[in-house]
């Protein structure tokens, strides 16, 4: 859009105003955004809870778990959150009754895909998927459980993979990739019976590439990626470090 | 190259062809080379050479003649004879029969209504010319669009036609072609990309296959074209590795047009440059999505990433791409030849020009077809098809593969068309269908097409991941006769959610095909779950279960 003289001359002042800013609704509220911030960024911003699993911040969004999705009225199509920019006067809806209803059950299938039982779980008690079954109340799983057999890694010094408690959200893939810039962690096959690997498929201690950060270990949102010796529930991540590496980043960017 | 030198390269080729008493083409597109037309071929040229007529008669491979059940099939012309069905022990007999009487063991008629029904747009030049030489090509008037286009119109012009044609793309989605080039030439960028998306993947479908295979230049024309209307200089054409001899005609067409400088630099002897490469897929379903085909081509894994931003903004290497199926770029040299609106006077209000098929399954002429939007069902199925094989009921028509749904009996009248598909909660699709009669088993084909998508997912997302497996647990156990009254409840359940939350195109359409069934057979499933009986024999049902 082309403004008059005097106000284009500010428009396009990079420096003053890099982004224009609009505002528009979440149930309801009315909020202001930048428009390059994501529809997940406002909420958070304003207190409104947005489930997500494969979303945190610091990491490139994937839109993949499918949790964060909220409806947009006018539009028939459920969006994600985590990867929709705000229009001008949009009104999103983030907790109508078929928006929690899918979330749920989306939830579900992620605990029968593969072996979730918490009690013996190195992560009880801090894990992200746990949390979410609290936040989305899920307390049954109504689908049948597909009973899959994953195996378990544990030829790193001092971290393990077991791939039964995997969600797939590929957070140790963007970290690794994006803040340590190792891209040890990858994803091999397809479907369900897709996986995280270590370089090429090899067993994880003896990759080539693994610096041995543990920055893996610690964005992993359940007890798929572990330290050694920790027993049931004892598994705490320490994500102090991504907020910090964030501003470092964006303060690169500027 | 000027106009001059084009047309007489097609001049001193048609004369060259025309210099010939008979022509005898024989098809070598996939279909029929699988039942040996190679072997064919040869053994008419040795025939020709040992009854020294080789100054009288030309025996040369063309593309698709359309009729892949009778293969391997051949035309003699100009006296339009078609042959079907010939074995190496028919060429003395074809070679003796030109001039006279066609040979009539081998008669195959060309005034039935599978040929006289199609109208040919896109095929128009499939099994007429040998689709290895450009200069073929340029003799029936190919190229002459993009001279039209390069030297007579500018890029709005160009786009103008396009949109006033009304085409629609082909890949299945149906979006308004000339929208979509619009949208990449408004986007500002130093460096476009078209993209020609070959990755057919759909059980049963062919029509990308054999535009390649039979007329290849005709793409790489279309692609040209839209490179000048969008301001792009770089072309992909991602073909799956899975179509060999689609990638060395296309390789071939490329080489030979660089050649005669039809595509390289100053094209025409204008300022405007086009290359294109040919990119090789790895067998992937999902790749066929066009940010999946994005990641593929640039070298990452093939896995979509939500829309917006679409690739005509961000696409290859985040630049503005265009991306479109091989049959849309295909129609593209007929409208800058002929013009938009003549496009526009083919086909129903909102869905123009013609549509290509492959015709496959319990259906009695076997092939690729090529009708007006709008055709009905009935005459594809019935005329064109020449009705169901072994005299048999028609059940179904599927359509749009994996994506598509199943089309029921009552809906035999309707129109082909974008809306009309819609409507009975199937698409278009790329063009795949597939007729299936009583002894078709819908809830096996339901199973067959869930678990189809269910190992071609890409695994990024959870819905289309662990959905499909969900939905082929219950479909496999309903088949298995060990299926609850609930299922059909759960099942439904299951289809909506992987419907309505996945991230890409796949997954939001892959619960279709049971939709669509449990919508028009619920009996079917009824008969599996209650009865534990399949009315058309197909399933193994699990009687032991039943008993106990």
């Amino acid at each position: 859009m082309r403004y008059p003289a005097f106000l284009q001359r500010i428009a396009d002042r990079a420096d003053v105003q890099p982004a224009r800013v609009l505002t528009f609704s979440i149930n309801g509220q009315d909020v202001s955004a930048r428009e390059d911030e994501t529809i997940l960024a406002v909420a958070r911003e304003n207190g409104i809870p947005i489930p997500t699993l494969c979303h945190l911040d610091g990491l490139s969004e994937r839109g993949a778990c499918r949790l964060c999705i909220v409806e947009i009225k006018g539009s028939p199509k459920l969006s994600p959150a985590c990867v929709t920019l705000p229009r001008q006067d949009m009104e999103v809806i983030t907790n109508s009754d078929r928006v929690l209803d899918y979330r749920r059950k989306i939830l579900e299938l992620l605990f029968t895909e593969r072996n979730h039982v918490c009690s013996v779980c190195v992560s009880n008690g801090h894990c992200d998927l746990q949390a979410l079954t609290i936040e989305l109340g899920m307390t049954h799983v109504h689908y049948d459980y597909l009973h899959s057999q994953h195996t378990v890694d544990a030829s790193h010094e001092r971290f393990s993979v077991d791939h039964n408690r995997c969600v797939l959200c590929q957070r140790c893939v963007r970290v690794c990739d994006e803040i340590e810039g190792a891209h040890t962690w990858d994803v091999m096959g397809r479907g369900h019976l897709s996986k995280v690997i270590t370089d090429l498929n090899q067993p994880w201690g003896e990759s080539t590439t693994c610096t041995g950060c543990g920055k893996c270990v610690q964005v992993c949102p359940t007890g798929a990626l572990s330290e050694k010796g920790k027993s049931v529930a004892e598994m705490t991540k320490k994500r102090q470090f991504l907020p910090y590496l964030k501003l470092m980043r964006g303060e690169e960017q500027k | 190259m000027t106009i001059e030198e084009l047309q007489d390269i097609g001049r001193i080729e048609k004369e060259k062809q025309e210099g010939f008493k008979h022509r005898i083409h024989v098809c070598v597109a996939a279909g029929c080379l699988s039942c040996q037309s190679g072997l064919v071929k040869e053994a008419l040229e040795k025939e020709v050479g040992r009854r020294g007529l080789e100054s009288w008669v030309l025996v040369k491979g063309v593309g698709c003649l359309g009729l892949c059940t009778a293969g391997p099939m051949v035309a003699v012309e100009p006296n339009k004879i078609l042959y079907q069905g010939v074995a190496v022990s028919d060429a003395s007999d074809i070679v003796e029969a030109l001039g006279g009487p066609s040979v009539s063991r081998l008669d195959c008629s060309n005034q039935v209504p599978f040929f006289t029904r199609q109208q040919k747009i896109v095929l128009e030049n499939c099994g007429l010319i040998d689709p290895e030489s450009i200069e073929e090509y340029i003799s029936e008037t190919g190229y002459e669009a993009l001279f039209n286009a390069l030297r007579m119109m500018n890029p709005t012009g160009v786009i103008e036609q396009i949109s006033k044609s009304g085409l629609r793309g082909r890949g299945g989605a149906g979006f308004p072609t000339g929208l979509k080039w619009t949208t990449v030439s408004k986007t500002k960028g130093n460096v476009k990309f078209v993209v020609c998306n070959a990755d057919e993947g759909d059980p049963g479908a062919f029509m990308d296959r054999s535009v390649l295979e039979s007329d290849p230049h005709r793409v790489l024309e279309g692609m040209a074209i839209a490179g000048y209307a969008v301001g792009a200089h770089y072309g992909f054409i991602y073909v799956r590795a899975e179509y060999p001899l689609a990638v060395k005609r296309i390789r071939t067409a490329i080489a030979r047009a660089e050649r005669l400088g039809l595509l390289g630099h100053n094209i025409f002897n204008t300022t405007f440059s086009f290359d294109v490469t040919v990119r090789l897929g790895a067998g992937a379903f999902v790749c066929g999505e066009e940010t999946a085909l994005i990641a593929s081509i640039e070298g990452r894994r093939g896995s979509p990433r939500p829309r917006p931003p679409f690739p005509a903004e961000l696409g290859l290497w985040g630049s503005p791409t265009l991306i479109n199926n091989v049959e849309t770029f295909a129609n593209v040299p007929p409208i800058i030849r002929k013009g938009g609106a003549w496009f526009a006077g083919i086909g129903t209000e909102k869905s123009k020009g013609t549509k290509v098929f492959a015709l496959a399954g319990q259906v009695n002429n076997t092939g690729l077809i090529e009708a007006p939007m709008g055709t009905t069902l009935r005459e594809i199925v019935f005329d064109i098809g020449g009705g169901i094989k072994h005299g048999r009921k028609f059940k179904a028509i599927q359509t749009g593969g994996p994506s598509g749904g199943c089309i029921p009996e009552q809906f035999l009248d309707m129109s082909m068309d974008y809306e009309s598909l819609a409507k009975v909660g199937s698409i278009m699709g790329s063009g795949g269908l597939i007729v299936m009669d009583e002894t078709s088993c819908m809830v096996d084909v339901a199973k067959f097409f869930i678990e189809f998508c269910m190992s071609e997912s890409c695994g990024k997302c959870v819905p289309c991941r662990v959905g499909t497996v969900q939905i082929y647990n219950v479909l496999r156990r309903i088949t298995e006769g060990d299926g609850k009254p609930s299922d059909i409840a759960l099942l439904e359940e299951l289809c909506d959610l992987v419907k309505n939350t996945s991230l890409c195109g796949l997954g939001q359409t892959s619960p279709n095909p049971v939709l669509s069934t449990i919508h028009y057979f619920m009996d079917e499933y009824k008969a599996h779950i209650e009865d534990k009986v399949c009315p058309a024999g197909t399933c193994h049902i699990n009687h032991t279960e039943k008993s106990q």
